[in-house]
């Protein structure tokens, strides 16, 4: 098990999504930031889909009760090993017993740790990914125990990668979305030419900016959304669906993430800039 | 039975959005309903499809899309659709609502401004059959279409922060369920003591899409009954097969 002695600020336990329940209105969820899943997993070499921890913003304390190998990705958050400093994208051996704990908060918003095997808790429609109230918790809490396999073989074929990070970026790359053919010269102008920063309210569900466009009164039928879909309100705002995000919405979707950007919009915290290009 | 012009968009990397008239209509939504059987019958992997009014959201979780090669493959399903079609297992499912005051937190308010008295206004929502339009928003939040002029009412100005689970709402042309806890701008007019949305069953949502829903008044004791039936998981929701 791996105890978590101090949760830090918003921790949830994440795979990379629910597929195939949109039809009755579950989100994907999912990890926010998959480029770095893909990497934290890929140097313990486990399966893509392997559980993982999301760590927002703040670190964790955290203890291990059976040695294991991990790997951390994302957010820089100066993480140490029995107060000894580790880095990002290495495979550290850990013992029994051994603790985890963090820094300040260095880069990007969201760090992923992963085990050799991955975090094994109970499955809810085929993922682990927490999300109330498919999953009975919304997320890790102090003295929470998570189960995950004893590893004391493993040999990394790589133990350590040095690569920039995809989210040192503010660019965003953005398809037209549904709705797109509905915008202004104006509204247009408004997306395109000035950067805009996150807003307050930015969570696993949506991340809202802070500068308006100029607003509109169109209205259609609910349809379809998907995490990335970019909606504009009446009032002008712009809200990004992430991967807590309704399943169907009824505002213009303007613009839609590419995969890509949704990884680099994970990565980002309220007051950042953000800007758009089109692909 | 009559078979619309579609038109088809990319929706980002992994989905397209297939978007039939602009209408809230039966006759649309039974159109959606047989393309989405026939293209099922294709069984290709990854595919994912949500349905709202007249539109389909069809995703694939495969990493690669081929938009064209896709398009074309749906124009060619919706044509044959109407030579194959297999009959739908469609029900009629009663859904139990206490209306007391303690639920329905803008009873009075709503009342007043339909004018109508609350047995009227009972009356009126329960004497309807609404129709499923979709399933989203939230898990197990169904869009129902058919509800009565005479009960529509606009949002609350101000969205409350909490509505409770189970609340029956209100707003302009549409009525329905909010099946957790969330934040919500509809009028609430009663509450609904059984699980609209239950992920430990194997069919965590038993309403489907081109179902119909009738609301049936029952009493606090009632509720009462059926909110720990509900609860024990053997609560079984009264239902009526449409199309035999």
């Amino acid at each position: 098990m791996l105890k978590v002695l101090k949760s830090g600020f918003f921790i949830t336990i994440q795979d990379l999504g629910r597929f195939g329940h949109r039809d009755i209105g579950v989100p994907i969820s999912g990890a926010m930031d998959v480029e770095s899943v893909k990497k934290a997993n890929l140097l313990l070499e486990n399966d893509p889909n392997d559980a993982v921890l999301e760590i927002t913003m703040m670190g964790p304390k955290l203890q291990f009760e059976e040695p294991t190998a991990i790997s951390l990705s994302g957010a820089h958050l100066e993480p140490k090993l029995n107060d000894v400093a580790i880095e990002n994208h290495q495979v550290v051996q850990v013992s029994k017993g051994d603790i985890l704990s963090f820094g300040k908060l260095k880069d990007g918003f969201r760090a992923y740790l992963a085990v050799k095997g991955g975090f094994q808790t109970e499955k809810v429609l085929d993922s682990r990914s927490q999300y109330f109230p498919v999953t009975k918790k919304k997320r890790v809490k102090d003295g929470d125990e998570i189960p995950y396999e004893e590893s004391t073989s493993y040999k990394p074929l790589i133990s350590e990668v040095k690569i920039e990070d995809h989210f040192l970026t503010d660019e965003l790359e953005v398809f037209k979305g549904p709705e797109f053919a509905l915008l202004t010269d104006k509204q247009l102008a408004g997306i395109f030419s000035k950067p805009f920063a996150v807003s307050k309210a930015n969570d696993r569900m949506a991340y809202q900016l802070n500068e308006l466009i100029e607003e509109h009164s169109h209205s259609m039928l609910t349809s379809g959304t998907l995490p990335g879909t970019v909606q504009l309100t009446p009032a002008g705002r712009l809200i990004i669906l992430m991967k807590d995000g309704q399943t169907t919405g009824g505002y213009p979707r303007i613009l839609q993430l590419s995969e890509a950007a949704i990884c680099v919009l994970a990565q980002k915290k309220a007051g950042d800039s953000l800007s758009f290009k089109l692909l | 039975m009559k078979s619309y012009p579609i038109s088809i968009k990319p929706f980002g990397e992994r989905a397209v959005l297939v978007e039939w008239p602009s209408k809230v209509e039966v006759s649309i939504l039974a159109d959606i309903l047989d393309f989405m059987d026939a293209f099922k019958e294709l069984k290709l992997p990854g595919w994912e499809m949500s349905v709202a009014y007249n539109s389909l959201t069809m995703v694939c979780n495969d990493e690669h899309l081929d938009f064209d090669n896709i398009k074309r493959i749906i124009l060619e399903c919706h044509e044959k659709q109407a030579s194959s079609k297999t009959k739908r297992v469609q029900h009629l499912w009663r859904i139990p609502v206490c209306y007391d005051a303690e639920f329905g937190i803008d009873l009075e308010e709503v009342c007043k401004t339909l004018k109508l008295s609350q047995e009227e206004l009972v009356k009126q929502h329960t004497s309807h059959q609404y129709i499923v339009y979709g399933i989203g928003f939230l898990p197990g939040f169904m869009y129902l279409g058919g509800l009565p002029s005479s009960l529509e009412i606009p949002r609350r100005a101000e969205p409350r922060l909490q509505v409770a689970k189970g609340s029956v709402g209100l707003a302009s042309k549409q009525t329905g369920i909010y099946p957790q806890d969330s934040p919500g701008g509809w009028n609430i007019i009663g509450n609904c003591p059984i699980p609209l949305f239950n992920p430990s069953l194997k069919d965590p949502c038993f309403v489907k899409v081109g179902d119909k829903i009738q609301f049936q008044q029952i009493s606090k004791a009632e509720y009462n009954l059926h909110k720990i039936e509900g609860e024990v998981g053997i609560y079984k929701p009264e239902k009526v097969l449409l199309n035999a």
